[in-house]
C-alpha cells in the first residue's frame, strides 16, 4: 500500500480526532466540536510546519 | 445536608468496589471499544473500534515495524510499550507475523507511527471506559 504524505496526515488526524473527541468530552455535541477542533489543529499544524520548513530551506 | 452527602457517596463507593471498572479496563485494552460496549455505549464503542483498528491496519499495510521486547534499545522498548497498548491486535501481529522487522521504505516509518499511536489511543480509550464505569467521568 502506498499513500501520499498528505493522505497519511488526513487519516492520522481523522482517527486520532475521533478518539480524542470521544474520550476527552462527556456530551455528544462537545465530543463532535472537540474532535473537529483537534482535526483542524492536526491538519493546520502540519501545513503550517510544512510551510515553515519550506521557508527555512529557501 | 450531611445525610444527603452520605447518600450520594454510597452509590459511588458501591460502584468503585465492583469489578466492572476493572473489567472495562482490561476488555477495552484487549479489544478496542469493548469497554464502552460493556457500559452499553455501542456508538462510542464502534467509533473507537473502527478508528483504532483502521489505524493499526493502515500501519500494517504501510509495512510498519512491529517492535519486539528485549532488544536493549530504549527507543525500541518505548515503541514496544506503545504497540502493546493495542492488546489483541498486537498479539495477532506477532502471531501471524504481520508488519516488518525493519523499516525498508520511507512510508513504512509512517506505518510504524500509525501502529504505535493506535496502541496509545487504545490505552486512552480503555482508561476512558474505566473512568465512565467508576463514575469519575460523567456519561
Amino acid at each position: 500500500m502506498t499513500i501520499t504524505h498528505f493522505t497519511a496526515v488526513l487519516l492520522f488526524a481523522l482517527f486520532a480526532s475521533i478518539v480524542f473527541g470521544i474520550t476527552q468530552r462527556a456530551e455528544p455535541k462537545m465530543m463532535f466540536r472537540f474532535g473537529a477542533f483537534c482535526f483542524v489543529l492536526f491538519v493546520g499544524g502540519t501545513i503550517a510546519a510544512s510551510w515553515l520548513m519550506y521557508f527555512i530551506k529557501h | 445536608m450531611a445525610t444527603s452527602a452520605t447518600a450520594k457517596a454510597q452509590p459511588a463507593r458501591a460502584t468503585q468496589s465492583s469489578s466492572i471498572p476493572t473489567l472495562c479496563l482490561i476488555a477495552g485494552w484487549l479489544v478496542p471499544g469493548a469497554g464502552h460496549f460493556i457500559l452499553r455505549k455501542p456508538i462510542r464503542g464502534a467509533l473507537l473500534f473502527l478508528s483504532i483498528v483502521a489505524m493499526f491496519t493502515i500501519g500494517i499495510a504501510l509495512e510498519g515495524k512491529i517492535y519486539q521486547p528485549n532488544t536493549g534499545d530504549l527507543l525500541d522498548i518505548l515503541g514496544f510499550v506503545g504497540q502493546l497498548g493495542a492488546g489483541l491486535l498486537y498479539a495477532c501481529a506477532r502471531l501471524f507475523d504481520w508488519g516488518h522487522p525493519t523499516v525498508l521504505v520511507a512510508v513504512a516509518d509512517y506505518g510504524t507511527k500509525f501502529i504505535v499511536v493506535a496502541g496509545l489511543l487504545n490505552i486512552v480509550a480503555a482508561v476512558d471506559a474505566h473512568s465512565l464505569a467508576n463514575g469519575r467521568k460523567a456519561s
